[in-house]
């Protein structure tokens, strides 16, 4: 019987540039070069984070030859309503395709990468986009909050000529209280910090790499890079001694710069670990959490190159001004005018707009050519009348055109930047601006477009697409220009 | 080929209420207010037998025509409701001028009107009913312009601020105005910032106000005044969004340049730098008006900023423009900002204008821009 290789063929990652010196929280002077955890702004989700991800995974890729998408998160913006076919349609992919949530664990990424691995085993022409991605929310100023952070990985599964095979794995599962948020809790609940290592942390990996190890006749000195999370850097770093894992050979866990990322955590090493692994390396990829789930994989090429390197989006970085722009960001603070009630967007004009709202998908008029944005019937340049072709924006790169900053609009950190952009192909849109200083506007800027949360009107979230520049450079130490 | 309208229509009685945040009126109190003062300068005794039409402009209605014909007793004949964004008053106006000059009626009451100031809105609204187009401001939609034309001409916010501190200026010398506060060029620079490059400055307040005009045929005319004003040209022109346009340039209006195509047409001027005397233009933001310099053909394009700092535009200039101090001053009731203009045109065309007149004007314009901005209205007045 000859063995599929089933494994990863692509993979994208994304960190927030939003940054929160862990010394802001309590108040005291933040240092230069200081430790933070990254955040998700206050435009920013899971799904945002997802998108983001997994547009550099597919960088390049035809987007038509994927044929599911296993989402793993434990901060889905919903309770009911999928967040990977929301995903999925931002990413302007084919409906015709498996679409799944993965959630409520830690773990939830082992168990989305598992199983797309055993789907493309069952059917090995398929793809499968396999994204973790989590904003968790501690009580603020909370022990746990510093050790937390917000990230996104996404993998391409395939069989064939992959990066990196999915050999073998172990599941472990265990039911206990180390950390948990009930149905009506807005904050993460955590047991004694001993408790939760000892038995949430360290029982549950012993357990799962055991069973590996027993499993396929190998040790922990077997494995080249350990790819490991946990609940803070210190008990990280006891709990892979005492696992027999040497500290050279474990990825850094990156605490102090972007933290403890749920769902996302291993994922997001894992795609650190493949950014410099080498042909012939063996990974090893613990995933805990309600016990734990560990993957061998087995490195086959270095042929791939990320869009955006896990570097890259660690050296942009930006300081929020204050702990209070944090609260405002996730709704927290009491002073700021709650505006997520009323009506929002009614659902029938989001369905009939989604093409273009959630897809940005211009329209190009197959007589004259002329692009349009948003979409209509009637062509501006030759009045041909329902003559239109559907062309995607989000994976092009565009220019401003001009551009205004709105100090009125609800954000934690006012102005607004918000302006005409003019994409490579013509098209012309109206967006705002993001991760972006007024500093750096000028016109004919050079910029993409990234899926953002534009706010909650109607107590949901209301996605549409923002312009970001292309070359934006931040101070490295993530501190914020003078105001 | 169609006759046009030119000069078969004439204004006989204006009024105006004053402008401001009138809490303590209703929309009838400025209407009764804007066209009573209009009925007396026509000298109509008995409006409720004299009216024959009534044609309301109002983009925030309560109760739409009904409003109007309640407070004024004028029923059992038509009044009708015109809707256009900011140019709903020239808008209005225009409709009330067909009417007229196609033989329908006599004698047409024009009000514009509008009560923003019971919405309890102070700045820009907030809106989150879509998630596409946002923030959706007026201060954002017309600053779009600013950062392209600033980088193409080397124009600034100086050269903004020059027209706010002209139009305050002229404010004070207007009895309607809502602000008499002259103001420096500092003040502006410093003010808070609203929407880059417009400062509070820059901006014209919202406002209560109600303005009208009383309108007959030309013959008819002096039945009522010896110096009638005649109207040679009223236009109004849509153009694409120019967020979504694909040929936009960001330089220029478009509405404002088709519209003054037309209405150049209608009134048979060629050299509308020379012919017209005075103007009203739009200046919701300041940048408004420094475009629609250009835009209406009174300067080259890109030239504004030698213009501004030459004081072409000021009241003591060749062409002044927003004599009565503009939607700056007054601040803009949409509907009845058209009106109001037209209000200060006839007066000083009929040299009623007082220490703010313009000496020997025989021509002059108005000019309304509204929406993303997509629609202008233009009218030009002359007593010759």
């Amino acid at each position: 019987m000859s063995e599929h290789r089933v494994g990863i063929v692509a993979y994208g990652s994304y960190i927030p540039s939003t940054r929160l010196p862990l010394a802001m929280i309590h108040g005291s002077r933040v240092k230069e070069g200081g430790p933070e955890k990254a955040v998700a702004g206050y435009d920013e989700d899971s799904i945002t984070m997802a998108v983001a991800a997994a547009a550099d995974c597919l960088h390049g890729l035809d987007r038509r030859t994927v044929d599911g998408v296993y989402f793993a998160t434990t901060t889905s913006p919903f309770r009911e309503k999928q967040a990977a076919a929301f995903i999925a349609k931002a990413l302007d992919l084919r409906s015709d395709i498996a679409t799944n949530d993965f959630s409520g664990t830690l773990r939830a990424g082992a168990g989305a990468l598992l199983a797309a691995v055993h789907a493309v085993k069952a059917e090995p022409d398929r793809q499968i986009l396999v994204i973790a991605a989590d904003a968790r929310l501690a009580a603020p100023r909370s022990s746990i909050e510093s050790n937390l952070g917000d990230a996104a990985a996404a993998f391409l599964v395939a069989s064939g000529a992959v990066l990196a095979s999915v050999r073998d794995s172990f599941s472990h599962a265990d039911e206990l209280y180390d950390v948990w948020r009930a149905d009506h809790d807005t904050y993460l609940h955590t047991w004694e910090e001993r408790f939760n290592v000892t038995h949430g942390y360290e029982d549950n990996l012993k357990a799962a790499c055991r069973g590996l190890f027993d499993k396929t006749g190998t040790e922990a000195g077997h494995y080249s890079r350990v790819v490991l999370g946990g609940p803070d850097g210190k008990s990280l770093a006891q709990t892979a001694k005492k696992l027999g894992f040497s500290r050279e050979r474990l990825q850094d866990a990156l605490f102090g710069k972007v933290g403890n990322c749920g769902a996302a955590f291993t994922p997001l090493l894992l795609v650190a670990a493949l950014e410099v692994a080498q042909p012939g390396d063996t990974l090893l990829a613990a995933f805990y959490g309600d016990g734990a789930e560990v993957m061998a994989i087995d490195v086959l090429a270095s042929s791939f190159t990320p869009q955006h390197s896990i570097a890259w989006y660690l050296a942009r970085g930006k300081a929020l001004r204050s702990y209070d722009s944090y609260l405002k960001s996730r709704h927290l603070d009491a002073g700021e005018h709650d505006r997520r009630g009323g009506e929002g967007v009614p659902a029938t004009i989001h369905y009939r707009e989604r093409d273009t709202d959630i897809s940005f998908l211009a329209q190009r008029c197959t007589q004259c050519g002329t692009m349009h944005f948003p979409a209509c019937r009637v062509c501006y340049g030759c009045y041909a009348k329902d003559q239109f072709e559907s062309v995607r924006l989000s994976d092009k790169q565009g220019r401003v055109m001009s551009y205004s900053f709105d100090y009125f609009f609800p954000t934690p950190e006012p102005p607004v930047i918000v302006g005409m952009c003019e994409v490579e192909n013509g098209t012309r849109v109206y967006v705002q601006m993001t991760d972006a200083s007024t500093d750096l506007l000028r016109c004919d800027l050079p910029v993409e477009f990234v899926f953002r949360k534009i706010h909650d009107a109607g107590n949901k979230p209301n996605y549409f697409w923002k312009s970001r520049p292309l070359d934006a450079t931040h101070d490295e130490t993530g501190t914020e220009a003078a105001a | 080929m169609t006759d046009g309208i030119r000069d078969k229509v004439a204004i006989v009685g204006v009024g105006c209420c004053k402008f401001g945040e009138n809490w303590h009126q209703g929309p009838e109190d400025m209407i009764v207010e804007a066209a009573y003062e209009a009925y007396a300068d026509a000298g109509l005794e008995n409006p409720q037998q004299q009216v024959d039409a009534v044609v309301c402009g109002s983009v925030y209605p309560s109760r739409g025509t009904a409003e109007v014909a309640e407070s004024l007793k004028l029923f059992e004949r038509p009044v009708s409701l015109v809707q256009n964004y900011c140019a709903t008053g020239t808008d209005a106006f225009r409709y009330g001028v067909a009417l007229v000059a196609a033989g329908m009626h006599d004698t047409v009451l024009v009000v514009g009107y509008d009560k923003p100031k019971d919405r309890g809105v102070s700045g820009p609204s907030i809106h989150m009913n879509t998630a596409r187009g946002l923030p959706m401001t007026p201060a954002g939609w017309f600053s779009l312009c600013c950062a392209r034309y600033f980088e193409t001409y080397g124009a600034g916010r100086e050269d903004l601020a020059r027209i706010a501190v002209k139009n305050h200026h002229n404010g004070t010398l207007a009895p309607k105005s809502m602000l008499k506060k002259e103001i420096t060029v500092e003040e502006v620079m410093n003010a808070r910032m609203i929407s880059w490059p417009f400062t509070l400055y820059d901006c014209a307040a919202q406002s209560d106000g109600a303005a009208a005009a009383i309108i007959t045929r030309a013959s008819l005319a002096k039945n009522f005044r010896d110096d009638p004003v005649y109207v040679k040209g009223v236009s109004i022109a849509l153009s694409a969004n120019p967020q979504s346009d694909p040929t936009f340039d960001f330089l220029s209006w478009k509405p404002t340049v088709a519209a003054a195509n037309d209405v150049y047409k209608q009134a048979g001027i060629a050299n509308p730098a020379k012919e017209i005397h005075l103007a009203q233009v739009h200046d919701c933001f300041t940048m408004t008006e420094l475009l629609t310099y250009e835009d209406l053909g009174f300067i080259a394009k890109g030239s504004a900023r030698e213009h501004i700092a030459s004081g072409t535009f000021e009241l003591g200039g060749e062409l002044p423009v927003n004599t009565d101090g503009g939607l700056k001053t007054f601040g803009h009731p949409t509907g009845a900002t058209g009106v109001r203009m037209i209000y200060e045109n006839v007066l000083q065309l009929q040299g009623r204008a007082g220490p703010r007149q313009v000496r020997g004007a025989t021509m002059a314009l108005s000019h309304n821009l509204g929406g993303a901005p997509q629609t202008c209205g233009l009218a030009i007045l002359g007593i010759e």
